[in-house]
Protein backbone atom coordinates (compact mmCIF):
# COMPACT_ATOMS: atom_id res chain seq x y z
CA UNK A 1 0.00 0.00 0.00
CA UNK A 2 2.42 2.59 0.77
CA UNK A 3 5.01 1.87 -1.42
CA UNK A 4 2.61 2.31 -4.65
CA UNK A 5 0.85 5.38 -3.04
CA UNK A 6 4.65 6.78 -2.67
CA UNK A 7 5.14 5.95 -6.28
CA UNK A 8 2.53 7.34 -7.13
CA UNK A 9 3.18 10.07 -9.51
CA UNK A 10 2.43 13.86 -8.30
CA UNK A 11 -0.67 14.66 -10.72
CA UNK A 12 -3.27 12.05 -9.56
CA UNK A 13 -3.85 13.61 -6.21
CA UNK A 14 -6.54 11.16 -4.77
CA UNK A 15 -4.51 7.86 -4.53
CA UNK A 16 -2.33 9.18 -1.72
CA UNK A 17 -4.39 11.18 -0.25
CA UNK A 18 -6.76 8.85 0.93
CA UNK A 19 -4.18 6.56 2.75
CA UNK A 20 -2.72 9.77 4.55
CA UNK A 21 -6.07 10.20 6.25
CA UNK A 22 -6.83 7.08 7.33
CA UNK A 23 -3.29 6.79 8.75
CA UNK A 24 -3.76 10.47 10.15
CA UNK A 25 -7.59 9.28 11.97
CA UNK A 26 -5.34 6.14 13.52
CA UNK A 27 -2.44 8.34 14.85
CA UNK A 28 -3.66 9.09 17.91
CA UNK A 29 -4.49 5.70 19.13
CA UNK A 30 -1.02 4.91 18.10
CA UNK A 31 0.25 7.75 20.68
CA UNK A 32 -1.72 6.55 23.15
CA UNK A 33 -1.13 2.69 22.91
CA UNK A 34 1.96 1.96 25.10
CA UNK A 35 1.07 4.50 27.41
CA UNK A 36 -2.43 3.60 28.38
CA UNK A 37 -1.27 0.09 27.78
CA UNK A 38 0.98 0.29 30.64
CA UNK A 39 -1.59 2.25 33.01
CA UNK A 40 -3.94 -0.91 32.17
CA UNK A 41 -1.48 -3.37 33.09
CA UNK A 42 0.29 -2.37 35.66
CA UNK A 43 -2.61 0.28 37.61
CA UNK A 44 -6.05 -1.04 36.34
CA UNK A 45 -5.54 -4.64 36.26
CA UNK A 46 -3.76 -4.78 39.62
CA UNK A 47 -6.65 -3.31 41.38
CA UNK A 48 -9.05 -6.20 39.73
CA UNK A 49 -6.37 -8.59 41.13
CA UNK A 50 -6.21 -7.02 44.43
CA UNK A 51 -10.40 -7.14 44.84
CA UNK A 52 -9.80 -10.83 44.07
CA UNK A 53 -7.30 -11.52 46.83
CA UNK A 54 -9.69 -9.79 49.24
CA UNK A 55 -12.79 -12.58 48.42
CA UNK A 56 -9.91 -15.55 48.68
CA UNK A 57 -9.03 -18.09 51.46
CA UNK A 58 -6.43 -20.56 52.01
CA UNK A 59 -3.02 -20.12 53.01
CA UNK A 60 0.83 -19.25 51.70
CA UNK A 61 1.85 -23.22 51.49
CA UNK A 62 -1.97 -24.71 50.05
CA UNK A 63 -2.23 -21.59 47.67
CA UNK A 64 -5.29 -19.04 47.93
CA UNK A 65 -8.68 -19.58 45.99
CA UNK A 66 -11.69 -17.46 45.70
CA UNK A 67 -14.53 -18.40 47.71
CA UNK A 68 -16.45 -15.10 47.81
CA UNK A 69 -15.33 -15.22 51.41
CA UNK A 70 -16.64 -10.88 52.34
CA UNK A 71 -16.42 -11.58 55.94
CA UNK A 72 -12.44 -10.73 55.52
CA UNK A 73 -13.70 -7.52 54.97
CA UNK A 74 -15.80 -6.98 58.53
CA UNK A 75 -13.30 -9.13 60.65
CA UNK A 76 -10.49 -6.86 58.99
CA UNK A 77 -12.67 -3.90 59.56
CA UNK A 78 -13.56 -5.01 63.46
CA UNK A 79 -9.76 -5.63 64.04
CA UNK A 80 -8.37 -2.51 62.66
CA UNK A 81 -11.20 0.09 62.97
CA UNK A 82 -8.87 2.20 65.32
CA UNK A 83 -6.20 2.15 62.96
CA UNK A 84 -8.75 3.15 60.39
CA UNK A 85 -10.19 6.04 62.95
CA UNK A 86 -6.42 7.22 63.42
CA UNK A 87 -5.24 7.66 59.79
CA UNK A 88 -8.39 10.09 59.08
CA UNK A 89 -7.69 12.15 62.80
CA UNK A 90 -3.66 12.19 61.56
CA UNK A 91 -4.39 12.76 58.27
CA UNK A 92 -6.93 15.63 58.91
CA UNK A 93 -4.97 16.96 61.51
CA UNK A 94 -2.29 17.36 58.63
CA UNK A 95 -4.65 18.52 56.29
CA UNK A 96 -5.41 21.38 58.60
CA UNK A 97 -2.09 22.55 60.01
CA UNK A 98 -0.70 22.64 56.28
CA UNK A 99 -3.46 24.94 55.06
CA UNK A 100 -2.63 27.12 58.69
CA UNK A 101 0.75 27.24 58.20
CA UNK A 102 0.80 27.14 54.40
CA UNK A 103 -1.47 29.81 53.51
CA UNK A 104 0.52 32.77 54.59
CA UNK A 105 3.83 31.60 52.91
CA UNK A 106 2.12 31.52 49.94
CA UNK A 107 0.57 34.41 50.01
CA UNK A 108 4.10 36.07 51.09
CA UNK A 109 5.42 34.14 47.82
CA UNK A 110 2.37 35.67 45.73
CA UNK A 111 2.16 39.35 47.00
CA UNK A 112 4.84 40.25 49.15
CA UNK A 113 8.04 38.51 48.46
CA UNK A 114 9.15 41.12 45.22
CA UNK A 115 12.01 40.21 43.78
CA UNK A 116 12.23 37.34 46.06
CA UNK A 117 9.93 35.45 44.48
CA UNK A 118 11.76 32.72 42.79
CA UNK A 119 14.36 32.59 45.93
CA UNK A 120 11.60 31.58 48.46
CA UNK A 121 9.95 29.21 45.71
CA UNK A 122 13.07 27.44 45.25
CA UNK A 123 13.73 27.13 49.05
CA UNK A 124 10.16 25.39 49.22
CA UNK A 125 11.08 22.94 46.54
CA UNK A 126 14.53 22.06 47.27
CA UNK A 127 13.93 19.79 50.36
CA UNK A 128 12.85 17.64 48.11
CA UNK A 129 16.07 16.81 46.48
CA UNK A 130 17.37 15.28 50.04
CA UNK A 131 15.24 11.92 50.42
CA UNK A 132 12.27 12.48 52.59
CA UNK A 133 13.32 9.48 54.37
CA UNK A 134 16.68 11.12 55.84
CA UNK A 135 14.29 14.51 56.73
CA UNK A 136 11.80 12.41 58.14
CA UNK A 137 14.57 10.85 60.58
CA UNK A 138 16.24 14.34 60.84
CA UNK A 139 12.82 14.79 62.80
CA UNK A 140 14.06 12.19 65.63
CA UNK A 141 16.75 14.47 66.41
CA UNK A 142 14.61 17.66 66.69
CA UNK A 143 12.02 16.49 68.88
CA UNK A 144 14.43 14.35 70.90
CA UNK A 145 13.29 13.81 74.56
CA UNK A 146 15.06 16.86 76.73
CA UNK A 147 16.18 18.83 73.63
CA UNK A 148 15.19 22.44 73.13
CA UNK A 149 12.18 21.84 71.00
CA UNK A 150 10.70 19.83 73.57
CA UNK A 151 12.51 21.99 76.25
CA UNK A 152 10.68 25.03 74.97
CA UNK A 153 7.38 23.39 74.35
CA UNK A 154 7.41 22.36 77.84
CA UNK A 155 8.19 25.45 79.51
CA UNK A 156 5.70 27.30 77.99
CA UNK A 157 3.50 24.24 79.25
CA UNK A 158 2.12 23.78 75.66
CA UNK A 159 3.40 19.78 76.89
CA UNK A 160 0.92 20.19 78.97
CA UNK A 161 -2.26 21.14 76.81
CA UNK A 162 -1.20 18.64 74.14
CA UNK A 163 -1.03 16.04 77.01
CA UNK A 164 -4.20 16.76 78.16
CA UNK A 165 -5.69 15.98 75.06
CA UNK A 166 -3.99 12.96 74.39
CA UNK A 167 -1.55 13.91 71.63
CA UNK A 168 1.83 13.66 73.67
CA UNK A 169 2.90 11.73 76.30
CA UNK A 170 4.58 13.42 79.12
CA UNK A 171 7.56 15.21 78.93
CA UNK A 172 8.03 13.31 75.22
CA UNK A 173 6.71 14.32 72.16
CA UNK A 174 8.70 11.69 70.02
CA UNK A 175 6.68 8.23 69.37
CA UNK A 176 3.76 10.21 70.26
CA UNK A 177 0.60 11.30 67.65
CA UNK A 178 1.65 14.98 67.90
CA UNK A 179 5.37 13.50 66.59
CA UNK A 180 3.83 11.72 63.77
CA UNK A 181 0.97 14.40 62.68
CA UNK A 182 3.99 17.07 63.03
CA UNK A 183 5.97 14.65 60.69
CA UNK A 184 3.22 14.22 57.85
CA UNK A 185 2.61 18.04 58.13
CA UNK A 186 6.34 18.99 57.39
CA UNK A 187 6.38 15.94 54.35
CA UNK A 188 3.29 16.93 52.59
CA UNK A 189 3.09 21.37 53.46
CA UNK A 190 4.59 21.83 49.85
CA UNK A 191 1.73 19.92 48.22
CA UNK A 192 -0.20 22.29 49.97
CA UNK A 193 1.71 25.73 49.53
CA UNK A 194 2.09 24.76 45.51
CA UNK A 195 -1.22 24.79 44.37
CA UNK A 196 -2.18 27.60 46.77
CA UNK A 197 0.70 30.41 45.19
CA UNK A 198 -0.44 29.15 41.90
CA UNK A 199 -4.00 30.23 42.43
CA UNK A 200 -3.24 33.38 44.80
CA UNK A 201 -0.80 34.47 42.06
CA UNK A 202 -3.66 35.01 39.78
CA UNK A 203 -5.73 36.98 42.19
CA UNK A 204 -5.12 40.42 40.59
CA UNK A 205 -3.70 42.61 43.44
CA UNK A 206 -5.57 45.06 42.13
CA UNK A 207 -9.12 44.01 43.47
CA UNK A 208 -7.53 43.96 46.92
CA UNK A 209 -7.35 48.22 46.14
CA UNK A 210 -10.61 48.11 44.63
CA UNK A 211 -11.61 46.39 48.17
CA UNK A 212 -9.77 48.65 50.07
CA UNK A 213 -11.29 51.79 48.17
CA UNK A 214 -14.75 50.20 49.02
CA UNK A 215 -13.63 50.66 52.68
CA UNK A 216 -13.23 47.03 53.49
CA UNK A 217 -10.66 46.53 56.21
CA UNK A 218 -7.69 44.06 55.07
CA UNK A 219 -9.44 41.24 57.31
CA UNK A 220 -12.52 41.71 55.47
CA UNK A 221 -10.61 42.43 52.22
CA UNK A 222 -9.06 38.86 52.75
CA UNK A 223 -12.31 37.16 53.88
CA UNK A 224 -14.55 38.59 51.26
CA UNK A 225 -11.86 38.57 48.29
CA UNK A 226 -9.11 36.63 48.31
CA UNK A 227 -9.57 33.69 49.88
CA UNK A 228 -13.01 32.83 47.96
CA UNK A 229 -10.74 33.50 44.81
CA UNK A 230 -8.27 31.21 46.02
CA UNK A 231 -10.26 28.32 46.79
CA UNK A 232 -9.41 26.04 44.46
CA UNK A 233 -6.08 26.11 45.43
CA UNK A 234 -7.33 25.50 49.07
CA UNK A 235 -9.58 22.29 47.10
CA UNK A 236 -6.31 20.94 45.55
CA UNK A 237 -3.88 21.70 48.48
CA UNK A 238 -6.22 19.74 50.61
CA UNK A 239 -6.36 16.77 48.57
CA UNK A 240 -3.07 16.86 47.34
CA UNK A 241 -2.07 16.46 50.86
CA UNK A 242 -5.17 14.36 52.65
CA UNK A 243 -5.01 11.71 50.36
CA UNK A 244 -1.10 10.91 50.57
CA UNK A 245 -1.22 11.43 54.17
CA UNK A 246 -3.88 9.02 54.95
CA UNK A 247 -2.12 6.29 53.14
CA UNK A 248 1.38 7.07 54.78
CA UNK A 249 2.94 4.91 56.86
CA UNK A 250 6.62 5.91 56.76
CA UNK A 251 6.01 8.77 59.17
CA UNK A 252 4.06 6.69 61.59
CA UNK A 253 6.59 3.67 61.90
CA UNK A 254 9.87 6.47 62.06
CA UNK A 255 8.22 8.91 64.20
CA UNK A 256 5.54 7.16 65.87
CA UNK A 257 4.89 3.88 67.85
CA UNK A 258 2.97 0.57 68.09
CA UNK A 259 0.39 3.21 69.65
CA UNK A 260 0.10 5.01 66.68
CA UNK A 261 -0.23 3.32 63.67
CA UNK A 262 -1.95 4.01 60.83
CA UNK A 263 -4.04 2.12 58.16
CA UNK A 264 -1.16 1.57 55.81
CA UNK A 265 1.31 0.63 58.48
CA UNK A 266 -1.29 -2.70 58.92
CA UNK A 267 -1.60 -3.17 55.13
CA UNK A 268 2.59 -3.11 55.26
CA UNK A 269 3.22 -5.78 57.59
CA UNK A 270 0.28 -7.62 56.87
CA UNK A 271 1.09 -7.78 53.28
CA UNK A 272 5.44 -8.09 53.78
CA UNK A 273 5.73 -9.69 56.85
CA UNK A 274 2.56 -11.64 58.16
CA UNK A 275 1.99 -12.58 54.62
CA UNK A 276 -1.56 -12.69 54.88
CA UNK A 277 -2.75 -11.78 51.48
CA UNK A 278 -6.47 -11.44 51.65
CA UNK A 279 -6.80 -9.24 54.89
CA UNK A 280 -3.96 -7.11 54.03
CA UNK A 281 -5.85 -6.89 49.99
CA UNK A 282 -9.44 -6.33 52.04
CA UNK A 283 -7.93 -3.35 54.02
CA UNK A 284 -6.32 -1.42 50.64
CA UNK A 285 -9.38 -2.11 49.15
CA UNK A 286 -11.26 -0.37 52.10
CA UNK A 287 -8.72 2.73 52.33
CA UNK A 288 -9.08 3.09 48.57
CA UNK A 289 -12.85 3.30 48.36
CA UNK A 290 -13.33 5.57 51.34
CA UNK A 291 -10.87 8.09 50.09
CA UNK A 292 -12.29 7.89 46.55
CA UNK A 293 -15.90 8.37 48.49
CA UNK A 294 -13.95 11.12 50.35
CA UNK A 295 -12.70 12.93 47.31
CA UNK A 296 -16.10 13.16 45.26
CA UNK A 297 -17.92 13.77 48.17
CA UNK A 298 -15.25 16.63 48.60
CA UNK A 299 -14.94 18.16 45.25
CA UNK A 300 -18.44 18.05 45.03
CA UNK A 301 -19.51 20.21 47.78
CA UNK A 302 -16.61 22.33 47.18
CA UNK A 303 -17.58 23.10 43.61
CA UNK A 304 -21.15 24.30 45.29
CA UNK A 305 -19.53 26.49 47.60
CA UNK A 306 -17.60 28.08 45.27
CA UNK A 307 -20.46 29.12 43.18
CA UNK A 308 -21.42 30.96 45.94
CA UNK B 1 -13.35 55.75 62.26
CA UNK B 2 -10.61 56.19 62.62
CA UNK B 3 -9.04 53.15 61.13
CA UNK B 4 -10.78 54.54 57.88
CA UNK B 5 -8.14 57.40 57.47
CA UNK B 6 -4.98 56.35 55.52
CA UNK B 7 -3.17 59.19 57.24
CA UNK B 8 -3.67 58.15 60.88
CA UNK B 9 -1.02 56.97 62.74
CA UNK B 10 -3.19 53.96 64.45
CA UNK B 11 -4.04 52.75 60.84
CA UNK B 12 -0.91 52.86 59.55
CA UNK B 13 0.80 50.99 62.69
CA UNK B 14 -2.37 48.45 62.72
CA UNK B 15 -1.87 47.82 58.30
CA UNK B 16 2.20 47.48 59.17
CA UNK B 17 1.43 44.92 61.58
CA UNK B 18 -0.29 43.23 59.59
CA UNK B 19 1.70 43.02 56.76
CA UNK B 20 4.49 41.82 59.50
CA UNK B 21 2.24 39.47 60.41
CA UNK B 22 2.07 37.71 57.16
CA UNK B 23 5.35 37.94 56.37
CA UNK B 24 6.55 36.74 59.99
CA UNK B 25 4.32 33.65 59.55
CA UNK B 26 5.41 32.95 56.33
CA UNK B 27 9.05 33.04 56.96
CA UNK B 28 8.08 30.55 60.13
CA UNK B 29 7.10 28.16 57.85
CA UNK B 30 9.81 28.34 55.49
CA UNK B 31 11.59 27.97 58.66
CA UNK B 32 9.97 24.58 59.54
CA UNK B 33 10.36 23.37 55.79
CA UNK B 34 14.05 24.02 55.90
CA UNK B 35 14.91 22.85 59.53
CA UNK B 36 15.29 19.12 58.91
CA UNK B 37 18.09 20.43 55.89
CA UNK B 38 19.62 22.07 58.60
CA UNK B 39 19.81 19.42 60.80
CA UNK B 40 20.65 16.66 57.83
CA UNK B 41 23.49 19.30 56.81
CA UNK B 42 24.59 19.68 60.41
CA UNK B 43 24.73 16.05 61.28
CA UNK B 44 26.59 15.29 58.37
CA UNK B 45 29.79 16.72 60.68
CA UNK B 46 28.81 14.59 63.62
CA UNK B 47 31.06 11.83 64.97
CA UNK B 48 28.27 9.63 66.71
CA UNK B 49 29.05 7.10 69.37
CA UNK B 50 26.55 4.53 69.00
CA UNK B 51 24.96 2.94 65.75
CA UNK B 52 22.22 6.24 65.79
CA UNK B 53 23.80 9.58 64.18
CA UNK B 54 20.57 11.34 66.55
CA UNK B 55 22.10 13.36 69.36
CA UNK B 56 25.20 15.77 68.57
CA UNK B 57 28.27 14.42 69.96
CA UNK B 58 31.52 15.81 68.13
CA UNK B 59 32.49 17.68 64.83
CA UNK B 60 34.09 15.37 62.43
CA UNK B 61 34.78 15.29 58.64
CA UNK B 62 34.99 11.92 58.72
CA UNK B 63 32.50 11.34 57.00
CA UNK B 64 32.92 13.34 54.21
CA UNK B 65 36.11 12.20 53.72
CA UNK B 66 34.72 8.41 52.95
CA UNK B 67 31.73 8.88 51.67
CA UNK B 68 30.76 5.25 50.70
CA UNK B 69 32.52 3.84 53.89
CA UNK B 70 29.29 2.15 54.60
CA UNK B 71 28.71 -1.70 52.65
CA UNK B 72 26.06 -1.44 50.20
CA UNK B 73 25.08 2.33 50.31
CA UNK B 74 26.58 3.37 47.19
CA UNK B 75 25.63 0.72 45.24
CA UNK B 76 22.15 1.17 46.54
CA UNK B 77 23.00 5.19 45.48
CA UNK B 78 24.10 3.99 41.74
CA UNK B 79 20.86 1.39 41.61
CA UNK B 80 18.54 4.09 42.70
CA UNK B 81 20.44 6.56 40.02
CA UNK B 82 19.67 3.62 37.18
CA UNK B 83 15.92 2.90 37.65
CA UNK B 84 15.58 7.08 37.82
CA UNK B 85 17.14 7.10 34.47
CA UNK B 86 15.35 4.29 33.30
CA UNK B 87 11.98 5.43 34.55
CA UNK B 88 12.36 8.63 33.49
CA UNK B 89 13.05 8.15 29.97
CA UNK B 90 10.42 5.49 29.56
CA UNK B 91 7.83 7.68 31.37
CA UNK B 92 8.39 11.04 29.43
CA UNK B 93 8.23 8.88 26.22
CA UNK B 94 5.04 7.31 26.62
CA UNK B 95 3.92 10.60 28.75
CA UNK B 96 4.47 13.14 26.17
CA UNK B 97 2.80 10.76 23.48
CA UNK B 98 -0.05 10.80 25.39
CA UNK B 99 0.13 14.55 25.80
CA UNK B 100 0.34 14.77 22.04
CA UNK B 101 -2.49 12.53 21.34
CA UNK B 102 -4.61 14.59 24.04
CA UNK B 103 -4.47 17.94 23.07
CA UNK B 104 -3.68 17.68 19.19
CA UNK B 105 -6.27 14.59 18.17
CA UNK B 106 -9.92 14.01 18.84
CA UNK B 107 -10.52 10.22 19.60
CA UNK B 108 -13.11 8.08 21.33
CA UNK B 109 -12.81 7.10 24.90
CA UNK B 110 -11.53 10.47 26.40
CA UNK B 111 -12.87 10.72 29.46
CA UNK B 112 -11.74 7.23 30.61
CA UNK B 113 -8.53 8.32 29.26
CA UNK B 114 -8.03 11.00 31.20
CA UNK B 115 -9.48 9.48 34.09
CA UNK B 116 -6.73 6.51 33.67
CA UNK B 117 -4.69 9.07 33.63
CA UNK B 118 -5.62 11.29 36.57
CA UNK B 119 -6.75 8.38 39.35
CA UNK B 120 -2.79 7.52 39.56
CA UNK B 121 -2.33 10.24 41.18
CA UNK B 122 -5.49 10.63 43.34
CA UNK B 123 -4.79 7.28 45.03
CA UNK B 124 -2.65 6.67 48.30
CA UNK B 125 0.52 4.95 46.93
CA UNK B 126 0.46 2.41 49.48
CA UNK B 127 -3.01 1.07 47.46
CA UNK B 128 -0.97 1.01 44.17
CA UNK B 129 1.94 -0.35 45.76
CA UNK B 130 -0.28 -3.34 47.36
CA UNK B 131 -2.47 -3.73 44.40
CA UNK B 132 0.49 -3.84 41.93
CA UNK B 133 2.27 -6.45 44.30
CA UNK B 134 -0.94 -9.05 43.95
CA UNK B 135 -0.74 -8.58 40.18
CA UNK B 136 3.16 -9.46 40.69
CA UNK B 137 2.78 -12.53 42.89
CA UNK B 138 -0.33 -13.94 41.02
CA UNK B 139 2.03 -13.85 37.50
CA UNK B 140 4.94 -15.51 39.68
CA UNK B 141 6.85 -12.89 38.78
CA UNK B 142 10.52 -12.42 39.86
CA UNK B 143 10.70 -8.96 42.14
CA UNK B 144 13.70 -7.25 42.11
CA UNK B 145 14.78 -4.17 39.54
CA UNK B 146 12.47 -5.08 36.37
CA UNK B 147 9.57 -4.81 38.79
CA UNK B 148 10.23 -1.81 40.61
CA UNK B 149 11.13 0.13 36.67
CA UNK B 150 7.50 -1.35 36.13
CA UNK B 151 5.92 0.17 38.96
CA UNK B 152 8.17 3.33 38.74
CA UNK B 153 7.01 3.86 34.92
CA UNK B 154 3.87 3.75 36.03
CA UNK B 155 3.69 5.92 38.37
CA UNK B 156 5.28 8.67 36.93
CA UNK B 157 3.34 8.50 33.67
CA UNK B 158 0.60 10.63 35.01
CA UNK B 159 3.05 13.49 36.19
CA UNK B 160 4.73 13.80 32.43
CA UNK B 161 1.44 13.72 30.59
CA UNK B 162 0.06 16.69 32.94
CA UNK B 163 3.43 18.96 32.53
CA UNK B 164 3.66 18.16 28.81
CA UNK B 165 0.20 18.67 28.00
CA UNK B 166 0.01 22.48 30.35
CA UNK B 167 2.97 23.63 27.76
CA UNK B 168 1.38 22.03 24.47
CA UNK B 169 -2.28 23.47 25.00
CA UNK B 170 -0.66 27.05 25.20
CA UNK B 171 1.27 26.26 22.15
CA UNK B 172 -0.09 28.67 19.15
CA UNK B 173 -0.84 25.76 16.94
CA UNK B 174 -0.36 28.75 14.08
CA UNK B 175 3.30 28.41 14.45
CA UNK B 176 3.43 24.87 13.15
CA UNK B 177 0.33 25.85 10.37
CA UNK B 178 3.21 28.70 9.02
CA UNK B 179 5.65 25.77 8.90
CA UNK B 180 4.00 23.72 6.75
CA UNK B 181 3.07 26.68 4.33
CA UNK B 182 6.34 27.25 4.11
CA UNK B 183 6.62 23.67 2.96
CA UNK B 184 8.10 21.74 5.89
CA UNK B 185 7.19 18.27 5.66
CA UNK B 186 5.43 16.55 9.09
CA UNK B 187 8.73 15.40 10.24
CA UNK B 188 10.36 18.16 9.67
CA UNK B 189 7.73 20.54 11.02
CA UNK B 190 7.33 18.52 14.39
CA UNK B 191 11.50 18.17 14.88
CA UNK B 192 11.99 21.74 13.80
CA UNK B 193 8.87 23.67 15.82
CA UNK B 194 7.07 21.42 17.41
CA UNK B 195 9.62 19.61 19.65
CA UNK B 196 11.37 22.63 20.64
CA UNK B 197 8.56 24.80 21.59
CA UNK B 198 7.21 21.40 23.77
CA UNK B 199 10.87 21.07 25.30
CA UNK B 200 10.31 23.30 28.78
CA UNK B 201 7.45 21.33 29.40
CA UNK B 202 8.70 18.09 28.57
CA UNK B 203 11.78 18.71 30.34
CA UNK B 204 9.64 19.86 33.40
CA UNK B 205 7.84 16.31 33.20
CA UNK B 206 11.01 14.53 33.12
CA UNK B 207 12.61 16.36 35.91
CA UNK B 208 9.40 15.49 38.10
CA UNK B 209 10.14 11.81 36.87
CA UNK B 210 13.41 11.80 37.64
CA UNK B 211 12.91 13.21 41.71
CA UNK B 212 9.71 10.75 42.09
CA UNK B 213 11.73 8.23 40.77
CA UNK B 214 14.85 8.43 43.08
CA UNK B 215 13.26 9.20 46.31
CA UNK B 216 10.58 6.72 45.90
CA UNK B 217 9.93 4.57 48.77
CA UNK B 218 6.51 2.85 49.28
CA UNK B 219 5.77 1.43 46.31
CA UNK B 220 9.80 0.51 45.73
CA UNK B 221 9.50 -1.24 49.55
CA UNK B 222 6.32 -3.57 48.30
CA UNK B 223 7.63 -4.62 45.18
CA UNK B 224 11.52 -4.54 45.36
CA UNK B 225 11.89 -8.00 46.77
CA UNK B 226 15.48 -7.98 48.07
CA UNK B 227 16.75 -5.57 45.70
CA UNK B 228 17.83 -2.84 48.10
CA UNK B 229 17.37 1.50 46.15
CA UNK B 230 18.91 4.05 47.94
CA UNK B 231 15.63 4.90 50.01
CA UNK B 232 15.48 1.33 50.87
CA UNK B 233 19.07 1.90 52.25
CA UNK B 234 17.83 4.71 54.86
CA UNK B 235 15.05 2.66 55.63
CA UNK B 236 16.77 -0.27 56.44
CA UNK B 237 19.56 2.05 58.66
CA UNK B 238 16.49 2.98 60.35
CA UNK B 239 16.30 0.06 62.16
CA UNK B 240 19.53 -1.23 62.16
CA UNK B 241 21.66 2.06 62.82
CA UNK B 242 22.22 5.27 60.69
CA UNK B 243 25.75 6.33 59.36
CA UNK B 244 26.87 9.55 58.88
CA UNK B 245 26.86 9.10 55.30
CA UNK B 246 23.86 9.15 54.84
CA UNK B 247 23.12 12.52 55.63
CA UNK B 248 26.53 13.48 53.84
CA UNK B 249 24.63 12.12 50.69
CA UNK B 250 21.49 13.80 51.86
CA UNK B 251 23.65 17.59 52.17
CA UNK B 252 25.29 16.87 48.76
CA UNK B 253 21.67 16.38 46.83
CA UNK B 254 20.77 19.41 48.61
CA UNK B 255 23.33 21.39 47.59
CA UNK B 256 23.78 20.29 43.70
CA UNK B 257 20.13 20.89 43.31
CA UNK B 258 20.19 24.25 44.53
CA UNK B 259 23.26 24.91 42.43
CA UNK B 260 21.86 23.38 39.40
CA UNK B 261 18.39 25.19 39.84
CA UNK B 262 20.11 28.50 40.42
CA UNK B 263 22.64 28.38 37.52
CA UNK B 264 19.57 27.45 35.72
CA UNK B 265 17.94 30.88 37.04
CA UNK B 266 20.82 33.02 36.25
CA UNK B 267 21.07 31.67 33.10
CA UNK B 268 17.97 32.21 31.92
CA UNK B 269 18.49 35.33 33.32
CA UNK B 270 21.22 36.64 30.96
CA UNK B 271 19.38 34.93 27.88
CA UNK B 272 16.60 37.07 28.64
CA UNK B 273 18.22 40.17 28.88
CA UNK B 274 20.50 39.45 25.60
CA UNK B 275 17.14 38.67 23.59
CA UNK B 276 16.13 42.21 24.96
Amino acid sequence: MTTRSEAAPPGTDEAPARPARRRGRLVPYWLLLPGILWLLVFFALPLVYQASTSVQTGSLEEGYKVTWHFATYWDALGDYWPQFLRSVLYAGAATVLCLLLGYPLAYLIAFRAGRWRNLILVLVIAPFFTSFLIRTLAWKTILADGGPVVGALNSLHILDVTSWLGATDGDRVLATPLAVVCGLTYNFLPFMILPLYTSLERVDGRLHEAAGDLYARPATTFRKVTLPLSMPGVVSGTLLTFIPAAGDYVNADLLGSTDTRMVGNVIQTQFLRILDYPTAAALSFILMAAILFMVTFYIRKSGTEDLL
Amino acid sequence: MAARSPLSPFAAFFRLLRRNVVVLAGLGTLGYLLLPNVVVTVFSFNKPKGRFNYSWQEFSTDAWKDPCGVADMCGSLSLSLQIAFWATLGATVLGTMIAFALVRYRFRARGAVNSLIFLPMAMPEVVMAASLLTLFLNMGAQLGFWTVLIAHIMFCLSFVVTAVKARVMSMDPRLEQAAQDLYAGPAQTFLRVTLPIAAPGIAAGALLAFALSFDDFIITNFNAGSTVTFPMFVWGSAQRGTPVQINVIGTAMFLIAVLLVVTGMLVGKRRARKSR
